[in-house]
């Protein structure tokens, strides 16, 4: 059973010396809402208004890239109601750590990172696509996988698995 | 459904000052080189392509939204359906992610099957890219060549698993049953004359002036570009990142194994090409180091709420025949939490992103899939460049669109 730290607190207490937590507590602390440490995986709540300055100096800590952008909805049992999860990756250090952001159910929207990682342009038209979330500044905001005409988010867990609607 | 309105096929607006000169030119979803269902919208100006825009979801069927519905295990079947080349890794990957979740220690024997039936998932992927590939280019011969080894590895699938490609061998706790008694004579068998296979078909390309000159300083992708864009697997190690997940960040024993990564410096379809069959003479090196080193012991992990038991135990024994029917009728929970867990695929990283919340269904099953990333890349590498080589391109990276809509 590996060790499990809930809470900010928790988690600085143990591995402030994480680089990229010290990156983050160094400049901006206030961007730091949450964190955890579970199952060797490392995951910091930021911000959403943050999340592009985050994102930058978790570049320049070393997590040069951006392996995977998803969203999850928490409804009926959560609120806010939306996660997006950012899962970046260190070449030099071999780890990975997971960014994420709360989104309220009204209208949730978080700047873009396609500035940072231009790799997040295909995500994003896939989180909106599926959720719903809309990424202000993306370059080209339209739907992906399904037809542009559709109605509806799939992936919302309001959204029936199967039938008619 | 929502009413049919037709989709405005080009909204992508056209490059200032260059209306009068260039022409936009539909390929695809049903052209024969763009493997599967991939729709690209190119702006060409003569024969140069100055912009290119990929359409994607002709495939999409709701993977994803599938797996929120179904037990755990029963997701497993799913997963072989996102890349039909590659299924083995669909399954490792997922089970490795509800593994790390359930916390389970899988037992060294299933650990080394994985491996060796990931390598040769791979070896199946990559005959498949390289027969496609040469054919896109006009070598028609390599495809009838490739074709006759992955027979024999698809019958090798067969053999273990009872299926061609849709395996689902790979199982939460280990695998699904004991390999056959001779298995690993004939896996031995086709792996002592493989590497003779491999020098063949580079006899067939390595040196024919066509197909160099059709590869060779075609599709430049920068070490930069690759990383910015997302780009994992061969095309970012023959741009000359030294990365790969089996040895930097060992999933599944691989740290037990020696084997190199092949990498090139040259930022081309060649160097992809050249990466690749690097790459199958060093999974047969990895095949060869699994059966040499077998070890024996179960290949199920000790967790009867978990793992079904073997079906004369369900016939005999009554708290078995319970296990079974409690995990096929309510499934098992699993403790709430998030994992991502990436491996190696043959086209690049691979990542099961998996949500739980506590009970027999996962919240969320998420696929980073490589191809979906790669072909972001495409424009950058087919931007100024003529027509013909966008063929070459999308061989290079190697799409596989069932892995892209998902």
């Amino acid at each position: 059973m590996s060790t499990t730290l809930h809470g900010k607190d928790a988690v600085l207490a143990e591995m402030s010396q994480h680089p990229a937590l010290a990156a983050l507590m160094a400049e901006m602390s206030e961007a730091l809402v949450d964190a955890r440490w579970d199952r060797d995986e490392l995951t910091l709540t930021v911000a959403p208004e943050q999340i592009v300055a985050v994102g930058q100096r978790m570049k320049q800590a070393g997590y040069v890239f951006l392996e995977d952008l998803t969203a999850v909805d928490w409804y009926p049992a959560m609120v806010p109601r939306f996660q997006v999860s950012y899962h970046l990756l260190s070449h030099a250090r071999k780890e990975r750590i997971r960014l994420r952001v709360l989104l309220p159910h009204d209208n949730p929207k978080v700047t873009t990172i396609t500035g940072v990682w231009p790799a997040a342009n295909y995500y994003e038209r896939e989180v909106f696509d599926l959720f719903g979330i809309s990424f202000e500044g993306h370059p080209n905001m339209r739907r992906i996988l399904m037809p542009d005409e559709w109605v509806g988010h799939p992936l919302r867990k309001d959204y029936p698995v199967e039938g008619y609607r | 459904m929502s009413q049919w309105t037709e989709t405005p096929i080009l909204e992508v607006p056209v490059a200032e000052g260059a209306k009068d000169q260039t022409m936009v030119l539909n390929m695809g979803p049903q052209h024969p080189s763009t493997h599967g269902v991939l729709r690209l919208v190119l702006e060409i100006d003569g024969e140069i392509v100055v912009r290119l825009y990929p359409e994607i979801g002709y495939l999409h069927t709701g993977i994803e939204k599938t797996c929120e519905a179904k037990f755990y295990h029963q997701v497993v079947p799913l997963t072989d359906r996102i890349d039909y080349l590659s299924p083995m890794h669909n399954n490792l990957c997922y089970c490795l992610a509800v593994e790390k979740l359930l916390e389970l220690p899988i037992p060294e024997k299933a650990q080394w099957m994985r491996v060796l039936l990931s390598e040769l998932t791979r070896l199946n992927s990559h005959l498949v890219w390289l027969g496609t590939h040469a054919m896109d280019i006009g070598a028609l011969t390599v495809f009838l060549y490739t074709f006759r080894e992955r027979e024999e590895i698809l019958r090798l699938f067969e053999y273990v698993a009872g299926q061609r490609m849709m395996t689902s061998y790979i199982r939460i706790g280990g695998l699904s049953m004991e390999p056959p008694i001779d298995f690993f004579e004939r896996v031995q068998a086709f792996i002592r004359t493989f590497p003779e296979k491999i020098d063949e078909y580079s006899n067939l390309l390595t040196g024919n002036p066509i197909f160099m000159n059709r590869l060779q300083n075609v599709g430049h992708l920068s070490a930069e570009d690759a990383i910015a864009l997302g780009v994992t697997g061969p095309p970012l190690r023959a741009s000359g990142v030294d990365f790969d997940l089996r040895r930097d960040m060992p999933y599944s024993g691989y740290e037990k194994f020696q084997f190199q990564v092949p990498v090139s410096q040259r930022c081309d379809v060649w160097g992809r090409y050249e990466v690749r069959l690097q790459e199958m003479r060093e999974s047969t090196k990895i095949i060869q180091q699994a059966l040499d080193g077998m070890p024996e012991g179960e290949i199920k992990a000790e967790a009867p709420k978990i793992v079904l038991p073997d079906r004369e135990k369900m016939k005999t024994q009554m708290e078995s025949l319970i296990h079974h029917f409690k995990i096929v009728t309510e499934g098992f929970t699993v403790p709430s939490g998030e994992v991502y867990q990436g491996i190696e695929s043959s086209r690049g990283q691979m990542g099961y992103y998996v949500v739980s919340d506590g009970t027999a269904k996962p919240y969320r099953v998420h696929m980073r899939n490589p191809s979906f990333a790669s072909l972001q890349a495409l424009e950058t590498m087919c931007r100024g460049r003529l027509l013909a080589d966008v063929v070459a391109v999308i061989g290079s990276i190697d799409v596989v669109l069932g892995e892209i809509d998902r």
